[in-house]
């Protein structure tokens, strides 16, 4: 205490009032942060709160699985099957060339898929799971599995994809899913979030396009915990959506594949109609495509072999197609005239190979005519001067009404894409579409299903059905729909007189079992199997009157656009009709040799339920037959192990 | 020149000088302490690597440090009070040219078992030097213009130096504390008003500088000023830091979201967890109620330290414990500003709290020179 007094204490006294200043401003300095504290985790704490839950909470759609389509037996035509791809995470390969390396000696890496792996891992943080190989095979995952220990980082993912296990059978049906573009996307308002995932697969056609909302499902939820840099640490929760509906079609496998397979690679369509309940049993269009090269995208060069294939396997005849349908109209414009009183079954007509009609001769396909000719033998023998005939007595729009009271001109709904409506042409329609009035010639071609007349081979099928039992069925092509049934297509009676049918039928009946029946040479010989049919050969050119002098030129002669199609319906059997079919090969010639032979033999598949016995067919054909069910039995996939689950 | 006489009768001696240290404060630097030492094992994922268990063994070293330090007689640390100055001064110059890179800063000299920040080891020196200075003056001098001019030049010649490395906190820091030292002195309050005045001019003058050729600071911390006046500006970007830290503070509420369960700090999304934004972690996890505790025990500090300084009647003795109560005080204020997004991010660490090694035992040390100054005040 030796301190000169008076300033130690001076001194300490200003250290004593400055230090108390100071030491103020510092508690107070605390007191704000404290106060500020408060503000923030008191009165902002839930705002806050909900930052933090926003910056750390990510949703993510579970995409669902998308529904299954089964034929009526319940064999899977559409499947979800497990894609397998080959991933790698950076930072736990460490040495990423290495494993790259030993991995492409395991598994054949295609190098372009590889380059763009490279990329994106650079780009991405070393924790994210980058693609090294897609589509990988089943042996290729197992080689992979038993050398893991040298591949650290790679990992082998399993997805859902859509597969199409009968291939090319169904294609023109069900069609195809894809990946969605951008182009997709730009055509739906308000898209599904699913659909905003790379390579989504959605329906591009057919039934996969047309019940694209009913297959897709709804997508799942599940809250994940990321950290800063987006990796995933845990989930929270997760909420499953709902799978798409597994759809039940009333296609038969087998029948398909016969009627695919016997159609081969002609341009055709087939159609097998149940009678009663308007199902379809088979809807072949050949020739057919492997839906499969769509599922993952098609390559550029397969695609353009499709389209610019001239017999154009993308398009589904079978609903889509439009062909006159020849003499396969002839029981809808006897069916008007009977109907209409205006002739009776026993009338008949003179028919010298020509009709007169104001000033123009029509001809019969028959040059020397067929003489007397009754409905029976006029429709036996497919006479054209008959129908030329009963068409001028009984009109246009009642043989238009006819046709349409049969099926035609009427856009049945059935799930497909581009279901076309026909034509069952009336004069009103002529004038409101071309301008022109309608003239008596074009009755007359008309009558014959040429002309303006167009149908699809679903509607000659339905018209046929419709002809064998004399009710209003509508085709059915969706059974049940995640078990529930759909309606059936039975339909009311059409309200044309059962007698008349009778004989209608009793004619067609004739065309394959009489003698001089169009399509005697394609009948049933089984008894209780016989069938009622029609042939037509519609012509797609006009053939003038110079050709006809000189002779017209063979179908075989001709370029293959410009050949008649050639079409037949039936149903059978003949007493109890259980299917009608209808068969359109294009510009195939005449019915009765091209179209005929085919739809009986689909008719025989459909009746037995399998392969016919060799008896079922007239005697002098039995050999071809059974070269032909030879070969297309060994061509036949086997249905017991199609549809498994391909591991 | 005056000299301090102590009376055997009332000073204590030897081993017995440790009875007489200043147990409390010890005791609240130990708690706070101890707030740190959950909070790294928290950050660490539950775990006592990498962080706490370093950082208590450093802190257990930092404790004989102060208690050595503490046991040396107060007149040896006023006289090497230049010394120790001079010294600090050669470390920073030292560091300008053979210093350690790190965070876009020269700032520290590797010693193999830890890091030596000389800007750390220029606060403490700053703060002696300047007790010594007044201690030495006489007290009717004190407010003459040479007698002021000094003392400013013993300031600014390290913050000079900081500033270059560049080291804004550190820099602000040193001419706050050296300030806060000239006016506990008794320095005309003129003076004061006046460099205040001059700072207002200063501040404007920076921003004027900005785009120019003769751009007073760095762009960096031009984007951390604007980011402070705006977070929301960019919050991915440079903002990012003080969104992060807001909302992981805010987020704790009152109680906090429970030890361990943090998820701004769990799931990285703070910066600098372990470091200068600790205190964000603290607050998520502990709420108003672990922040509020934390604050409470460091103005006991400043209470502590304060009430030391009035008792003791040594000129020397009671500026520096002022001086170094004021330095702990920018510590945490400076840090608790800059988390709470009332301060632009400039990197100062929470005292005691913060994970690393050389602040800790620089400051634990200067607690040792307030002990000395408690434990041999004159009686």
């Amino acid at each position: 205490m030796k301190r000169p007094g008076k300033d130690s204490a001076e001194s300490a006294r200003i250290i004593s009032r400055r230090g108390l200043i100071v030491g103020g401003m510092q508690l107070g300095f605390a007191a704000m942060l404290a106060a500020r504290m408060r503000y923030m985790q008191v009165e902002q704490a839930d705002q806050f709160r909900l930052l933090a839950e926003e910056n750390r909470i990510n949703v993510r759609l579970i995409p669902p699985a998308r529904g299954e389509i089964f034929d009526r037996h319940g064999l899977p035509i559409a499947q979800n099957e497990p894609s397998y791809r080959l991933t790698i995470v950076r930072e736990d390969a460490g040495d990423v060339d290495t494993v790259i390396a030993r991995l492409s000696a395991l598994v054949e890496l295609d190098d372009e898929d590889l380059n763009r792996a490279l990329t994106e891992m650079k780009r991405s943080p070393p924790f994210l799971p980058v693609t090294v190989a897609d589509r990988v095979s089943w042996a290729d995952i197992s080689r992979v599995a038993v050398n893991a220990p040298a591949l650290p980082g790679i990992t082998p993912e399993v997805g859902l994809s859509r597969g199409y296990p009968l291939g090319p059978d169904f294609a023109n049906v069900v069609g195809y899913v894809g990946p969605i573009s951008d182009y997709d996307l730009s055509k739906i308002e308000d898209p599904d979030q699913l659909l905003r995932i790379p390579r989504f697969q959605i329906g591009k056609v057919g039934i996969e396009a047309r019940l694209e909302d009913q297959l897709r499902g709804k997508a799942g939820t599940k809250r994940v915990e990321v950290n800063a840099v987006g990796r995933v640490m845990r989930e929270l929760d997760r909420q499953e959506g709902q799978p798409g509906a597994s759809l039940q079609l009333t296609l038969d496998h087998r029948l398909q594949n016969y009627a695919q397979a016997r159609l081969g690679n002609e341009s055709a369509a087939a159609v097998v109609i149940d009678c009663e309940t308007g199902d379809l049993l088979a809807m072949a269009s050949a020739p057919s495509f492997d839906p499969n090269l769509f599922v993952q995208g098609i390559s550029v060069s397969d695609y353009r072999a499709l389209t610019e294939n001239k017999y154009r396997p993308l398009a589904s005849k079978s609903v889509q197609g439009l062909y006159p349908p020849g003499s396969t109209f002839k029981m809808v414009t006897a069916l008007a005239a009977l109907d209409a009183g205006v002739i009776s079954p026993e009338e008949t007509v003179w028919c010298p190979g020509h009709l007169e009609v104001s000033n123009r001769r029509f001809h019969c396909w028959k040059r020397t005519g067929h003489g007397h000719v009754d409905l029976k033998s006029s429709l036996r023998e497919s006479c054209d001067v008959y129908y030329y005939d009963v068409a001028l007595k009984v009109g246009i729009e009642k043989i238009s009404a006819m046709a349409e009271r049969l099926g035609l001109g009427h856009r049945f709904d059935i799930p497909m894409s581009a279901v076309a409506t026909g034509r069952a042409p009336t004069k009103e329609w002529k004038s409101s579409n071309t301008g022109q009035e309608w003239v008596v010639g074009d009755t007359v071609n008309a009558s014959i299903g040429q002309g303006y007349v167009l149908a699809s081979p679903l509607q000659l099928a339905v018209m046929s059905a419709r002809i064998a039992t004399g009710r209003a069925v509508s085709p059915r092509l969706l059974k049940s729909v995640d078990g529930v049934e759909q309606p059936s297509g039975a339909g009311e009676p059409l309200g044309v007189d059962e007698a008349l049918l009778r004989q209608v039928r009793r004619a067609m009946f004739e065309v394959s079992n009489n003698r001089r029946g169009t399509a005697y040479g394609s009948r049933i010989v089984t008894e209780e199997f016989r069938m009622a049919g029609k042939t037509g050969t519609s012509q797609v050119r006009n053939i003038t009157a110079a050709e006809r002098a000189r002779g017209v030129t063979k179908n075989e002669d001709l370029p293959w656009e410009r050949r008649d199609h050639a079409l037949f319906v039936n149903f059978a059997p003949f007493d109890n009709p259980r299917y009608a079919v209808a068969v359109v090969v294009e510009h195939g010639g005449g019915g009765s040799a091209a179209a005929a032979p085919i739809a009986r033999d689909i008719t025989l598949q459909a009746l037995y339920g399998e392969d016919p016995p060799l008896t079922a067919y007239p005697e002098k054909d039995r050999d071809r037959i059974k070269a032909l069910q030879d070969r297309l039995k060994r061509e036949r996939p086997d249905f017991g192990t199609v549809g498994k689950v391909r591991t | 020149m005056s000299y301090l006489e102590y009376s055997v009768k009332t000073t204590p001696s030897g081993i017995r000088k440790l009875l007489f240290l200043h147990w409390p404060l010890a005791l609240l630097l130990t708690s706070v302490a101890c707030f740190g030492f959950l909070m790294l094992y928290s950050v660490a994922g539950g775990s006592f690597q990498p962080w706490a268990e370093p950082q208590m063994k450093r802190f257990a070293l930092g404790m004989v440090v102060m208690i050595i330090v503490g046991m040396v007689p107060i007149y040896f640390w006023r006289n090497i009070a230049g010394v120790a100055y001079l010294g600090a001064l050669a470390l920073l110059l030292f560091v300008e040219f053979f210093g350690t890179v790190g965070m876009g800063a020269q700032r520290w000299i590797d010693l193999g078992f830890m890091r030596l920040q000389p800007s750390e080891l220029a606060k403490i020196t700053l703060v002696m030097l300047l007790a010594a200075y007044y201690d030495w003056l006489p007290v009717k001098k004190v407010s003459h213009p040479i007698w002021v001019a000094l003392p400013v030049f013993l300031i600014l010649l390290p913050t000079a130096l900081v500033l270059k490395q560049p080291d804004l906190g550190t820099a602000i820091l040193l001419l706050t504390a050296g300030g806060a030292m000239m006016f506990f002195a008794g320095v005309h309050w003129g003076y004061f008003a006046a460099v205040i005045a001059m700072g207002v001019g200063l501040v404007t003058a920076v921003f004027q500088s900005r785009g120019t050729t003769w751009q007073l600071i760095k762009d960096y911390q031009f984007r951390r000023i604007d980011t402070f006046l705006d977070p929301g500006s960019d919050p991915l970007g440079s903002g990012y830091h003080i969104t992060q830290s807001k909302i992981a503070l805010g987020s704790g509420g009152w109680a906090g979201r429970g030890f361990m369960q943090g998820t701004q700090s769990r799931l990285n999304f703070l910066p600098e967890k372990h470091t200068d934004f600790i205190f964000t972690t603290l607050a998520e996890e502990f709420g108003f109620l672990g922040g509020f505790s934390l604050l409470m025990l460091y103005a006991l500090i400043i209470i502590f330290c304060v009430a030391a300084a009035f008792q003791n009647k040594d000129r020397f003795s009671s500026l520096l414990t002022l001086g170094i109560a004021m330095t702990f005080f920018l510590f945490f204020a400076v840090n608790m500003s800059m988390v709470m997004g009332l301060a632009p991010v400039v990197g100062v660490p929470l005292p005691l709290v913060s994970y690393g090694g050389s602040a800790m035992l620089v400051l634990l040390a200067a607690f040792g020179l307030v002990q000395s100054a408690h434990v041999h005040r004159p009686r």
